[in-house]
């Protein structure tokens, strides 16, 4: 776990010259110093274990996540497939589990310490996602708005 | 003597042969050796107290971790703060208006904790302006001013801010005596005639800690100086002490410590609330600010004032009763229990220790020597519980530890002393370096001290430091209390001059500090909640921009077709929700300061272009690896040209 950060702080600081000033809260970083049984890594770590996809999807939820996403993150993530600050939203619910995006979202300190996944793409973006204080709730609105994104009705 | 002046110039012989060393000792080696164990807070360690510490006249407030003496924080209260946009923000700048207008600086002499049953509860700590008369209320949640209040009828407020034991009242008294009313353009030689006191009344919601002025009490015309109230049994009360009882108006330093006593002045403000509920204040014009800050529309207002309830004491009888105090009393500190108040007088040769019982009974037999406007003066030895004999030289503040002890602070001999409230007697005293003006003992004005240590507020720092030209670092020590005898562990410098200062533990607020503002609620009426709502709109010559910022990038970017002669707003919202990111935003030219904008924030910098140009902007806080990145670009035209209204951030075009 240290040796990552220390991989990450050098990531950063061959980036620039100074490393980014450390985001952790302290109940963070106390989660993040024991690492958590990962049962199945493609589902991330975090808080959420299990999602239950519904068809057709829920208008509502699409709306509230919508909102959300121009709220908090629209400013990084565009909805086509091109990289901004973060990838583009396009297809990201076809390569990644709704449980890995929900904990990205809700848990985003300890993936990008811990998820190899979340570690590749901040090698690639060099720009650590923040922390946007997104609940659980919300994250699941902005996966119902993603689902509509990549086209399912 | 001979002996340290010799191994002081061996020291420096020594630091001058090893050219680099950063740390000469000081001229005082009086420190024992596990000092430094007893101040060090590992890194990463958190400190066991906050210390808030005046100013002076920086107009702010420091915060400083005890037992190491770091400082985190810098609160703009009375001054602006180019660092953090306040007072030159558009959001920040009412903060700062009074009756005079503007006003962008002050003197901020003693912060207060809030207490509820007379102990420290960790809401808020409020400030007071010295020079235009202003009292503030700063949250311990946020750590920011929330609210100012001015003080109509006061000649300069160093005597505040003063809480009651559960912050019922705020309290101000008036330094100087003035002229009060319809009538002020007077000849100053007409003070007995024409100058008065007052001591204002600040109601504080016990909810949302809004205050307003209840009453002010119209007293006679003489210097009112510190104060604490009661509590316990003397629960009710309030003790000023005053000087100037000579009523001089000129050369003071002489004219004003002619009386062998002045008084401390033994205050019953429920009997006040009586008389007000009873109809008998009195409705005075008056002009003066109230100021607010809103956290949700992350703005302030500030309100004009103009009218004031006055009770008058020599004619409302039973409000106030003196006191005689030994010359030129400065310090009136009640002990925990609330029956004893200590008087200290700058010039006196003995501290008296007076009985809140005695001065019950005394009142109750009318046992008075004379009066003064009419005021009952009580006999002196009727009132004492005892005095401290030959205590030092210049005693003048006192606090206390749980154990029945007091702790006064003593200019012009540089010492502690440390004495016993019941038995008077002196038990021990340590040297401080150099002159002390105030002291602290963690929760030492309150019901019940924390104790631990005691802090000393110097004013004078001579050789203690590296020397910086002419102009000195300000500085506290540390002493630890926990034994019989004080020991001195540390010194730190201080920003600004320190006055009194005021220490809880952390445990009380720590964990209530705010970490961000969520932008759902955020009010601002040009927040820009999102960067789909990051745009520009033009209003004549008024150009408001609705810009967000986020790791790392500002937008708007890239904005065109702003005038010479516009007023250009740049409403910035920092679209973060993370702790500790903040985004700065400065333009070059700008003739105000940067914005420092909060994660949730909306703060907005006012800029009028001088020339046609395309002008940088920039985000001032580091934020992230990108953040050199975090750039944009104004363009200027000539006034009246047609340049087109443009925006956008991330299109770009083919160059050729």
């Amino acid at each position: 776990m240290e040796k990552s950060i220390i991989v990450l702080a050098t990531l950063i600081a061959l980036a620039s010259c100074t490393p980014e000033k450390p985001k952790f809260e302290e109940g963070e970083k106390k989660k993040s110093s024991a690492v958590e049984e990962v049962v199945d890594p493609t589902k991330g770590i975090g808080q959420v274990k299990h999602v239950t996809l519904y068809n057709p999807l829920d208008q509502e939820r699409i709306q509230r996540g919508k909102d959300i996403y121009e709220m908090k993150c629209q400013a990084c993530h565009r909805l086509d497939d091109q990289r901004v600050v973060g990838p583009g939203w396009k297809g990201v619910t076809k390569i990644r589990k709704p449980e890995w995006i929900m904990n990205m979202i809700t848990n985003v300190d300890v993936m990008l310490e811990q998820d190899e996944e979340a570690q590749k793409l901040l090698e690639l973006c060099l720009t650590r996602m923040p922390n946007q204080n997104v609940s659980i709730g919300d994250a699941r609105d902005i996966l119902e708005f993603m689902r509509q994104n990549d086209g399912e009705k | 003597m001979k002996q340290n002046r010799l191994m002081l110039i061996i020291t420096l012989g020594l630091a001058l042969l090893a050219l680099n060393g950063c740390k000469p000792k000081g001229p005082a080696g009086v420190t024992t050796g596990d000092a430094a164990s007893k101040v060090y807070v590992a890194p990463g360690q958190y400190d066991e107290f906050y210390n808030f510490v005046s100013g002076g006249f920086n107009g702010q407030m420091a915060v400083y971790g005890l037992p190491s003496g770091r400082l985190f924080r810098n609160i703009p209260v009375f001054s602006v703060n180019p660092e953090s946009g306040y007072g030159y923000s558009e959001e920040t700048k009412p903060m700062l208006n009074t009756s005079h207008g503007f006003v962008p600086w002050d003197d901020l002499h003693h912060p207060a904790l809030s207490t509820t049953k007379g102990e420290h509860d960790g809401r808020w700590v409020f400030g007071n302006a010295n020079n235009t008369p202003r009292v503030a209320r700063i949250s311990l949640a946020t750590f920011r001013t929330e609210e100012i209040i001015e003080l109509p009828n006061s000649g300069g407020n160093h005597s505040s801010p003063f809480i009651t034991e559960n912050t019922e009242y705020v309290v101000a008294g008036t330094r100087f005596s003035v002229p009060i009313g319809d009538k002020t353009d007077v000849p100053i030689s007409s003070y007995k005639e024409n100058f008065k006191g007052s001591i204002s009344f600040i109601k504080v919601d016990p909810q949302t800690g809004r205050m307003n002025i209840a009453f002010q009490l119209r007293t006679p015309g003489f210097n009112y100086d510190l104060s604490r109230a009661g509590k316990g049994p003397s629960h009710g009360w309030f003790f000023f002490s005053c000087y100037n009882t000579e009523q001089a108006y000129t050369l003071l330093e002489v004219n004003a410590s002619r009386n062998d006593k002045d008084f401390i002045m033994a205050v019953n403000w429920k009997k006040a609330e009586e008389y007000l509920a009873a109809g008998k204040g009195r409705k005075e014009r008056a002009r003066y600010a109230h100021n607010v800050y809103d956290e949700k529309t992350h703005t302030a207002t500030s309100t004009m004032l103009d009218e004031v309830t006055v009770l008058d004491v020599m004619e409302l009888p039973d409000i106030v009763y003196f006191i005689p105090c030994p010359k030129s009393p400065h310090g009136c500190d009640v002990d925990p229990t609330g029956e004893y108040i200590v008087g200290s007088g700058k010039l006196a040769a003995v501290m008296p220790v007076f009985s809140f019982g005695k001065i019950q009974t005394a009142i109750a037999n009318k046992d008075y020597e004379g009066d003064f406007a009419g005021i009952p003066i009580i006999k002196y030895e009727s009132a004492l519980h005892g005095e401290v004999k030959k205590p030092g030289l210049g005693p003048l503040h006192t606090e206390f530890d749980a154990n029945g002890n007091a702790y006064t602070s003593f200019f012009v001999s540089s010492e502690i002393v440390k004495w016993n409230v019941q038995s008077l007697q002196v038990l021990d005293r340590v040297p401080t370096y150099y002159s002390i003006g105030h002291l602290c003992v963690p929760g030492g004005p309150t019901a019940k001290p924390h104790g631990k240590y005691v802090i000393a507020y110097n004013k004078i720092t001579k050789d203690r430091y590296l020397p910086t030209g002419p102009e000195l670092t300000q500085s506290a020590q540390l002493y630890s209390i926990d034994g019989d005898k004080m020991q001195l562990l540390l010194d730190f410098p201080t920003i600004g001059e320190p006055h009194y200062a005021e220490a809880l533990p952390a445990s009380l607020i720590k964990d209530k500090s705010v970490k961000i503002y969520p932008i759902e609620q955020n009010e601002h009426p040009f927040a820009a909640k999102g960067e789909k709502m990051a745009r520009v709109e033009r209003k004549g010559n008024d150009v408001h921009v609705y810009m967000t910022a986020i790791r790392s990038h500002l937008t708007p970017d890239n904005i065109e077709g702003i005038r010479v002669g516009d007023n250009v707003y740049f409403h910035v919202t920092n679209l973060e929700q993370d702790w500790d990111v903040p985004h700065g935003f400065a333009i070059k030219g700008a003739t105000n300061a940067e914005i420092l904008i909060m994660p949730g924030e909306t703060q907005t910098l006012l800029w009028k272009p001088l020339a046609a140009g395309v002008v940088p902007f920039y985000c001032t806080d580091f934020c992230s690896a990108l953040h050199q990145e975090m750039q944009g670009y104004a363009r200027v035209s000539p006034a009246g040209s047609n340049t087109p209204l443009k925006f956008s951030t991330g299109e770009t075009a083919s160059q050729k």
